[in-house]
């Protein structure tokens, strides 16, 4: 979701805000190592399949809608997976996590995405 | 400066000492906690309890015979008769797909095990492992130590208030549920605190479990999303929280939907919305975070926190939004009635009867949990003092249970766990201060301590003659205590010289006072448990004049005369509290049983016990009615029988068809419940009086029959029966039991109450051969 949320803006004059949100990016493009990056791209990719499926939902049809939670879901969880995933091992937030490596990180990261696909696969139907 | 000399020891002896004694410990509890639940062995049989567990035992059976497909498939004609009822869709089945994985598991390893036998241990094996993980959430390390982990341990363990629903035989959901609830909340706290996804996603799995074992899963659904709104409401977030919640939310829903009878519940019902908005709530949260990381300007970080409550707000009305509209399903009547408890008696009567969906009396706290109860105040009291994030949550489990439990009898046992855990804190907290060694060096202080008794020198021995598991408690918990509170008080006695416990009378007084009150728990729970918590219910038993047991077993005599004596398909009818067992033990189709799904059918069981025969029989006749089963308890005084329930049936029919019966009519003009002369017509009428004291006036050979349930007096003349068989088919020894066969209509096409007339030698209506005599004296 990270580009809309910014937008809706209490009162703000348009420049103020194109201003800070330049700055967000040059600051996100400086600061955010490759990796993150990366992960941050699984991330987008991940928000624009949940909202294509959640769009075909609302306007096509909810028919085999045990299909479309296992599909919703695995975006969602694979999503909330790695969103923890990334504050893991961003070196910004690794501060809080002090029993947790990376590596663990990545191991945590793994089991958790078997366990949700497979109840994915089993709910599909 | 101590009050006396300890012998010292190498640090590494030490804690070599402790954990071996902590797992001596832990094996002894449960032991401990397996054997108190053998009562109901050893007292009766290795028998399956009251009435849910013989369902429960039923479905096992046919999991453990023909597979796991089979039972998944398996829909039962014979319950519900003539609906019939989709088994696989509509239990939960984990504690049968349990005990089913043991029994084979026992067979692969050539064990030869009755499924019953393991039906029956299921429970008490399973407490030993709620123990365990009593121990494993008090330890934590984090919300105290390890004594007060081993002390929360055994009061779970022989606390009343769980034992009344994992004795041996008891093989209900709970048996189990309450592990799981126990070991979710440990994992969930863990996960929390490493902010682990490992630990999130498996305390999903163990929620997953959760929700294939029992209908109170709702709690932990609730109870986490509550305990990190709080922790976000406090200030609190963290990428840890986000972690671990997001992680068992979003594996927990999808995994809890696989359930058949939970179905799409979690995305489309009121009591899962609560899960739905945190986790929505933290990922905003969550993403302002990170967008805030890469921005330092004030004022838009400002923005953003506006931002975020504006989102916030929005997404609550769209929760509320939809629950108007009808897309999210409304709280169900269960939910409503622990909100306002005279919910149920109003709208659903069949909740109501239940006894143990009544309010807990006051009593029944000290009952079932004894010191502990007066314990548990201060420690939660305790838990303030520090409240880190697994105290936060001690706290609203203690907030929560303790209000559902005052609600409803049966909530009592989700309160019983964080009991121990509290009153657990609260008397380590005690010990540790009152065991410690220390004194605080006082410039007056005269050397009390140098004096001491050595009897005295490690108080824990005071227990050894006492129960052995409270002593091995106390042991670690004094060997725990040793040195960690040796060092905290060492930093205390810098700081303030003024407080501290000085000489050994005043630590003695305080320690063989708890140890005493231990003691007194320890036998008050024993007690408790063989005396009220360990009866089948199935089979009673009561005293003889000379104190030995005289067993009552007419269920079973009555249950296995239909299994015996009435051809396999014949319908047998009775109140929906005998349906199960009727089903386990007699293996006969019923019209309903302890699955209330169907109100309707319930009505309909419950206008024909509560109408006149006339209006019964072309009901039962409906329904393929082959035999009637009822309880009658006023011969030996069982007064748990029909005629007490009898209200119930007349209410809850009386929800269905109002203008036909009618619950005043039942009750004398004073409004009294009455069975004897007073009784009211209507009441004289039903089907059910007439069964239960048909012929009861021949036992009592001329002398007034007397209902020793009720003790009244019964009528002169007892009631006659028409449309049923003139003889009862069966009544059980102590006449507890009572079968009636109804009969079929009469081949020569009469009124059946003609019939009856004429074979009583009546020849035509009893007006005219009156008139007729009448004529010929004359």
């Amino acid at each position: 979701m990270p580009p809309k949320k910014v937008t809706p803006a209490v009162s703000q004059s348009t420049s103020a805000i194109s201003g800070a949100l330049q700055d967000l990016v040059q600051s996100y493009k400086d600061n955010t190592p490759k990796r993150v990056k990366l992960i941050d791209a699984f991330l987008l990719f991940i928000v624009l399949s949940g909202v294509a499926q959640f769009a075909y939902c609302v306007l096509v049809t909810t028919f085999p809608f045990n299909a479309f939670l296992a599909g919703f879901g695995s975006t969602i969880g694979q999503f909330v997976l790695t969103a923890a995933f990334r504050a893991q091992v961003n070196p910004a937030t690794r501060s809080q996590f002090t029993i947790i490596s990376p590596e663990r990180a990545f191991a945590d990261f793994c089991f958790g995405s078997i366990v949700l696909h497979f109840f994915v696969y089993n709910f599909l139907g | 400066m101590t009050v006396l000399k300890l012998p010292t020891f190498a640090p590494s002896t030490l804690t070599n000492a402790a954990s071996l004694i902590r797992i001596l410990a832990l094996a002894s509890i449960a032991g401990a906690a397996i054997s108190s639940r053998l009562f109901a062995v050893i007292n009766f049989e290795s028998i399956i309890h009251e009435f849910d567990p013989w369902f429960n035992y039923r479905a096992t059976r046919v999991l453990a015979s023909q597979g796991f497909t089979e039972f998944w498939n398996w829909f039962d004609p014979t319950a519900w008769y003539p609906l019939g009822r989709v088994v696989g869709g509509t239990i939960y089945p984990g504690l049968m797909a349990t005990s089913g994985v043991i029994y084979n598991i026992l067979h692969a390893l050539h064990l030869p095990v009755d499924i019953r036998n393991v039906c029956v241990l299921l429970a008490p094996g399973f407490s030993g492992l709620t123990a365990w993980a009593t121990y494993m959430y008090a330890l934590t390390k984090e919300l105290k130590d390890e004594s007060a982990g081993l002390l929360a341990a055994i009061f779970i363990g022989i606390a009343p208030g769980y034992i009344s629903r994992s004795v041996a035989g008891s093989y209900d959901n709970e048996a189990i549920a309450i592990f799981l609830l126990m070991i979710t909340f440990y994992i969930w706290i863990r996960a929390l605190k490493d902010g682990s996804v490992l630990y999130g996603t498996l305390a999903a799995v163990f929620y997953f479990y959760m929700v294939a074992a029992w209908g109170g899963y709702a709690f932990i659904t609730n109870m986490i999303p509550l305990h990190a709104f709080v922790l976000l409401l406090m200030g609190r977030y963290s990428d840890r929280l986000y972690s671990a919640y997001s992680a068992w939310y979003a594996v927990g829903t999808l995994a809890s939907m696989q359930v058949p009878f939970v179905g799409f519940q979690p995305v489309q019902t009121s009591e899962h919305m609560a899960a739905l908005g945190v986790f929505g709530l933290l990922q905003l949260v969550a993403f302002v975070q990170t967008i805030r990381s890469y921005l330092a300007s004030k004022q838009f970080q400002v923005m953003l926190q506006w931002f975020l409550i504006a989102a916030g707000v929005i997404g609550g009305l769209a929760i509320v939004g939809l629950t108007i509209t009808k897309t999210i399903a409304p709280w169900t009547g269960r939910f409503y009635s622990l909100w306002d408890t005279g919910y149920a008696k109003k709208y659903i009567p069949i909740i109501a009867s239940v006894s143990e969906h009544q309010p807990t009396a006051w009593p029944a706290f000290f009952m079932d949990l004894h010191m502990l109860i007066f314990l548990f105040p201060a420690g939660v009291i305790l838990c303030f003092k520090e409240l880190r994030e697994e105290h936060v949550f001690v706290i609203i489990y203690a907030v929560m249970a303790s209000y559902f439990a005052g609600v409803m009898v049966r909530l009592m046992l989700t309160l019983t766990p964080v009991v121990c855990i509290a009153a657990a804190v609260a008397l380590s907290s005690l010990l540790d201060i009152y065991l410690s060694v220390e004194e605080p060096a006082k410039p007056d202080s005269n050397g009390v301590g140098e004096t001491a008794p050595p009897g005295a020198d490690v108080p824990a021995d005071a227990t050894v003659s006492k129960k052995k598991k409270k002593e091995v408690a106390a042991a670690a918990a004094a060997a725990a205590a040793i040195t960690p509170a040796t060092t905290a008080t060492k930093a205390k006695t810098k700081s303030s010289t003024q407080y501290g416990i000085f000489g050994i009378d005043t630590r003695l007084v305080v320690v063989l006072n708890a140890i005493f009150m231990l003691v007194m728990f320890v036998l008050h729970c024993t007690w408790v448990t063989s005396s009220a918590y360990s009866s089948p219910s199935v089979v009673l038993a009561s005293r003889r004049p000379d104190g030995s047991q005289n067993i009552i077993d007419d269920f079973r005599e009555a249950y296995y005369w239909l299994r015996q004596n009435t051809p396999q398909d014949a319908v047998v009818m009775s109140w929906w509290d005998y349906g199960y067992q009727i089903a386990g033990m007699a293996d006969r189709p019923t019209l309903v049983d302890n699955n209330t799904w169907n109100n309707t059918h319930i009505a309909t069981v419950g206008k024909a016990m509560s109408s006149s025969e006339e209006v019964s029989y072309p009901i039962l006749r409906k329904h393929d009615v082959d035999y009637i089963l009822i309880i009658f308890g006023g011969l030996i005084g069982y007064s748990g029988d029909d005629i007490n329930k009898f209200l119930w049936m007349v209410r809850i029919a009386q929800g269905v068809w109002p203008d036909e019966i009618k619950e005043p009519n039942y009750f004398t003009a004073r409004g009294e419940y009455k069975v004897d002369d007073q009784a009211s017509e209507t009441m004289k009428n039903s089907l059910m009086y007439k069964m239960s004291y048909y012929r009861f006036n021949d036992l009592f050979s001329g002398s007034p029959a007397f209902d020793r349930v009720r003790n009244q007096q019964l009528p002169k003349e007892g009631p006659k029966l028409d449309y049923i068989a003139a003889e009862e088919a069966f009544t059980s020894e102590n006449w507890i039991v009572r079968i009636y066969e109804v009969k079929k209509e009469d081949p020569l096409g009469r009124d059946l109450k003609t019939a009856n007339a004429f074979d009583g030698g009546k020849k035509r209506k009893p007006s005219k051969p009156t008139s007729r005599r009448k004529a010929l004296v004359a």
